[in-house]
């Protein structure tokens, strides 16, 4: 590979790779490979704080079975965990507990509110003096999955949402649109 | 015993209780004075024998707070619901039944943490869920500005 002398790019924006002819080509196949990897092996924390934990554990079964898509790995430790499943309310004293949950988690990590609760609060969003309105006051949150609790499916769908997420992103051209 | 036979005994041996046939069980409304008293002679005579606390609840009343205890008995498989009021929603005491049932030190810390009831010779009587200086949610007249969305 020779010096590319393609001047579209500033030099210091990309990785040296991306400088010489056909190291782009390289990059693609590298962010392929990585986001494989990573999108096929998500693990979720063992963290429920409502109801919809327990559908939690049912996709986690047998019947529906979350390791079909390489989420079966509950880790009880944030420090080994990818991704956190928000199963339920949050109330004002749990809210601190799950920022620092949260903070834990290595990068890249991803959020998914599951349940009515942890998307707005759901049926406490009124006249209630313990619900955090929504888990996104929190903590930032990749996929909404809406129901009270959601069915297994729902959970399943918003797994490979995630999935398709993580396969689009960039991980070695930073200033790219993602 | 009976519905029936209870009532008997213990407007007999209570005569400054209330006594009512609810909707299944009997109910009893004790001055707040003869609680205690009351409390214990329920536990401890052999024929009542209510050693089973099931249930201890505050309700927030206009006027007053009252606290439900629901009683049963394992060896006679009789029910009884007490009821105590508190003098009202300022000055709300009333005299712990811990000493009776065990149980009822968490629950009395529950209804202390929620509707603000203070139970006299608690012996520990603090907050259980809610921070010092939360105020007391369940009351009616509970206002919070900034955590509570009101409809």
């Amino acid at each position: 590979m020779g010096i590319s002398t393609k001047k579209e790019f500033e030099t210091n924006d990309f990785p040296i790779l991306d400088q010489y002819e056909g190291g782009s080509i390289i990059l693609t196949q590298l962010d392929a490979l990585v986001n494989w990897a990573r999108a096929n092996s998500v693990w979720p924390l063992t963290f429920g704080t409502r109801c919809c934990a327990i559908e939690f554990m049912a996709v986690g079964a047998s019947r529906h079975d979350m390791a079909r898509f390489g989420y079966e790995v509950a880790r009880a430790t944030p420090r080994q965990a990818d991704m956190i499943i928000i199963s339920g309310s949050i109330n004002y004293k749990m809210a601190p507990v799950l920022k620092r949950l949260y903070d834990q988690i290595a990068d890249p990590k991803y959020v998914i509110a599951m349940g009515a609760c942890a998307v707005s609060g759901g049926p406490f969003f009124y006249n209630s003096y313990s619900i955090v309105k929504g888990a996104d006051h929190v903590i930032p949150v990749d996929i909404y999955v809406p129901g009270c609790p959601p069915r297994p499916e729902a959970l399943l769908f918003a797994f490979l949402q995630l999935q398709k997420k993580i396969k689009r992103e960039k991980n070695f051209k930073k200033n790219l649109v993602k | 015993m009976t519905n029936e036979q209870l009532s008997a005994y213990l407007s007999a041996r209570f005569p400054d209780v209330e006594i009512k046939q609810g909707v299944q069980y009997l109910e009893i409304t004790v001055p707040a004075v003869n609680l205690h008293d009351v409390a214990r002679h329920l536990k401890d005579t052999a024929e009542l024998a209510f050693d089973y606390l099931v249930c201890l609840s505050g309700v927030d009343y206009p006027e007053y707070i009252s606290v439900v205890y629901h009683l049963e008995s394992t060896k006679h498989s009789h029910f009884l619901v007490m009821k105590v009021k508190t003098k009202d929603r300022q000055d709300s005491s009333i005299d712990t039944v811990c000493d009776v049932w065990p149980t009822a030190e968490f629950h009395e810390r529950e209804v202390y943490d929620l509707l603000g009831v203070k139970f006299n010779n608690h012996p520990d009587l603090r907050r259980l869920f809610l921070d010092e200086n939360w105020g007391f949610p369940l009351r009616k007249d509970y206002v919070d500005e900034v955590h509570i969305v009101a409809r």
